[in-house]
């Protein structure tokens, strides 16, 4: 570039707008083709797959119609499965609030070693989930797992429950686990939220003599909602696809007492190589999910 | 106490005068929290000590809670027997993954941030790519990777867990790029620099801690990551998740190895979090709460 055309300001703004013509999309291409590739050609790879007839014994690329798709609607073991995940976000989410709100609000004032305490509680988030599913998988054990023995401190006569293996007791456990990783998600998060709530207004609520809950339902609430809503939609999502904290602990068992939708659609594809009606599977679930995740995107998009 | 002698004209009062009502109330929050954090770390301890029992305490009834003779047996076995190869891979994929996705993800999100390339909806739909389980979209994949003879190799690995982190890293660093003032950038522009300049002198340097933090959550999302290592490996490039999963044999459980094994799996993420602290919140909410 000449020195004139340099100092030139009118060249220089139209070069440059010339140039980020070009640019802005140079910079995003490499991305949106990755993205494209891994996250479009699936989609549109199972849709074809899912209304054919292919699996582990048979290439069968002919078109079978909407089969695969009639025949989900008798699969009980699907809508078990489905039963399972949704029996567990509906248990474990709120679960996973309620607690969440209550340690926020336990550490929201002044105390000694608060950060380092914050620090700590968040370790089970992090760790990966295999982890978790197994430690608890430690801890429930019959006989040397420490839960059991803790029970017997209480007991009279000797206990040991088995309670990975029986149904009664299975459940109880994976949400144990489930609850213990992901509360700590919720408590950081309205942990945050709660410190932008204006502590003056509570104070003078306090002094109007206004009771706990009426000042946490109408001072409170109003300004952490957008963050609530935020969190549950997350966690939502995750628990909808729940596999390793399950997979490390039952592998969906005893028998499918604990399969959910995710694992129930590995065993079809990857267990019994039922390609075409895995395909179908996953169609459904992604026709469900794009229902809750326009709805979610929308809020994020706006809260920020 | 001493106290209370010398506040002995009080009227009745059961505490000393320094330990007044608001630190009572301190030190109950902090009792209760001292029994919450009780509650949540000791499962950790436990996986800890199961690691570090020597093999009589392991099945041992009672279970032993403080093991008097620890050893670090078993992790020396896990390095005998080529185990903590499950780690190296773990660490290859994931570093690797993550400074590609945040190479890619950081010019993406600097278009998304400056240009608002493709307006909302090219965000929206980049987002969405987060939200869709592996699942649903692994068996192609799996077929893809057959075709290429990727299964249970590096770039197979490596290259979906860049996909798969991409969404999250582009709209991470839309946000932090976005909270740099565009006033810096223009004046360098005007004064001469060249967009690439522009990056380099002055984006990059100022996104740092985001760039940072960004980096290590995605690290943090590669190192956990199982289903799609499940699907996609055999046995040369095992993670170390899906190793955990391979002691649980139908027989026998080998739990000192898979506490020793989740025990080296999580040592790299406790340091993570000890560094980030600061970004936790905006990190996990994906931005949405900037904490």
């Amino acid at each position: 570039m000449t020195v004139a055309a340099g100092r030139d300001p009118n060249f220089t703004h139209r070069a440059s707008l010339f140039a980020d013509r070009h640019f802005k999309w140079l910079v995003i291409a490499p991305s949106i083709i990755v993205l494209l590739l891994i996250g479009l050609y699936p989609l549109v790879h199972t849709a074809i797959v899912s209304f054919q007839d292919i699996t582990m014994l048979a290439e069968d690329t002919s078109w079978s119609g909407g089969k695969h798709y009639a025949a989900l609607f008798s699969d009980t073991r699907l809508w078990e499965s489905m039963g399972h995940t949704f029996l567990i976000l509906a248990i474990a989410l709120p679960i996973e609030l309620v607690l969440g709100l209550l340690m926020a609000q336990l550490f929201l004032e002044k105390m000694p070693l608060k950060q380092v305490f914050v620090a700590l509680l968040i370790i089970p988030t992090v760790i990966s989930p295999i982890v978790a599913g197994s430690t608890w998988r430690l801890m429930f054990d019959n006989q040397y797992g420490p839960i059991n023995q803790i029970i017997n401190w209480f007991t009279t006569e000797h206990v040991a429950i088995l309670w990975l293996s029986r149904p009664e007791w299975v459940y109880p456990a994976i949400l144990v686990c489930e609850v213990w990783q992901w509360t700590p998600f919720m408590f950081l998060i309205l942990l945050a939220a709660l410190s932008n709530v204006d502590r003056s207004l509570i104070e003078a609520a306090e002094i109007d003599g206004a009771s706990f809950w009426k000042i946490f339902f109408k001072i409170t609430l109003p300004v952490i909602k957008p963050v609530l809503i935020i969190a549950i939609l997350i966690r939502a999502l995750d628990l909808f696809r729940i596999f390793d904290i399950i997979w490390a602990m039952t592998k969906g068992g005893p028998g499918t007492m604990t399969e959910t939708i995710s694992i129930y659609t590995y065993i079809r594809a990857f267990k019994e190589f039922e390609t075409s009606y895995a395909g179908a599977i996953a169609f459904l679930v992604i026709i469900l999910l794009s229902i809750i995740v326009i709805f979610a995107l929308k809020r994020v998009e706006i809260a920020r | 106490m001493t106290a209370s002698d010398t506040s002995a004209p009080q009227p009745a009062s059961k505490w000393p005068r320094w330990f007044t009502r608001e630190r009572r109330r301190m030190a109950w929050r902090f009792l209760i929290a001292l029994v919450v954090l009780v509650f949540f770390l000791f499962p950790v301890y436990w996986l800890f000590i199961t690691s570090i029992k020597s093999a009589g305490d392991i099945f041992a009834r009672p279970p032993v809670w403080f093991p008097e003779q620890p050893s670090f047996r078993i992790f020396g076995v896990l390095f005998k027997d080529g185990d903590v190869w499950a780690i190296y891979n773990s660490l290859i994929i994931a570093s690797v993954s993550t400074v590609a996705a945040m190479i890619l993800g950081t010019a993406a999100a600097y278009s998304l941030a400056r240009f608002k390339t493709g307006g909302q909806n090219l965000a929206i739909w980049i987002i969405s790519q987060r939200m869709i389980p592996p699942i649903v979209i692994v068996f192609p994949i799996f077929l893809l990777f057959v075709w290429f003879g990727w299964i249970d190799s590096y770039v197979g690995l490596i290259l979906l867990y860049i996909a798969f982190n991409l969404p999250y890293v582009i709209w991470m660093m839309r946000g932090y790029i976005e909270d740099i003032p565009v006033e810096v950038e223009e004046s360098a522009l005007t004064d001469g620099c060249s967009r690439w300049q522009a990056l380099r002198k002055i984006v990059f340097p100022m996104a740092r801690t985001g760039i940072f933090a960004t980096a290590v959550f995605t690290f943090i999302f590669a190192w956990n990551e199982f289903v799609f290592a499940l699907i996609l490996t055999r046995t040369e490039v095992l993670t170390f998740p899906v190793l955990v999963t391979h002691y649980y044999g139908a027989q026998s459980t080998f739990w000192s190895k898979i506490a020793a094994l989740s025990v080296l799996g999580t040592l790299p993420v406790f340091f993570a979090v000890a560094t980030l602290q600061r970004f936790l919140v905006r990190g996990i909410t994906m931005g949405a709460v900037k904490g």
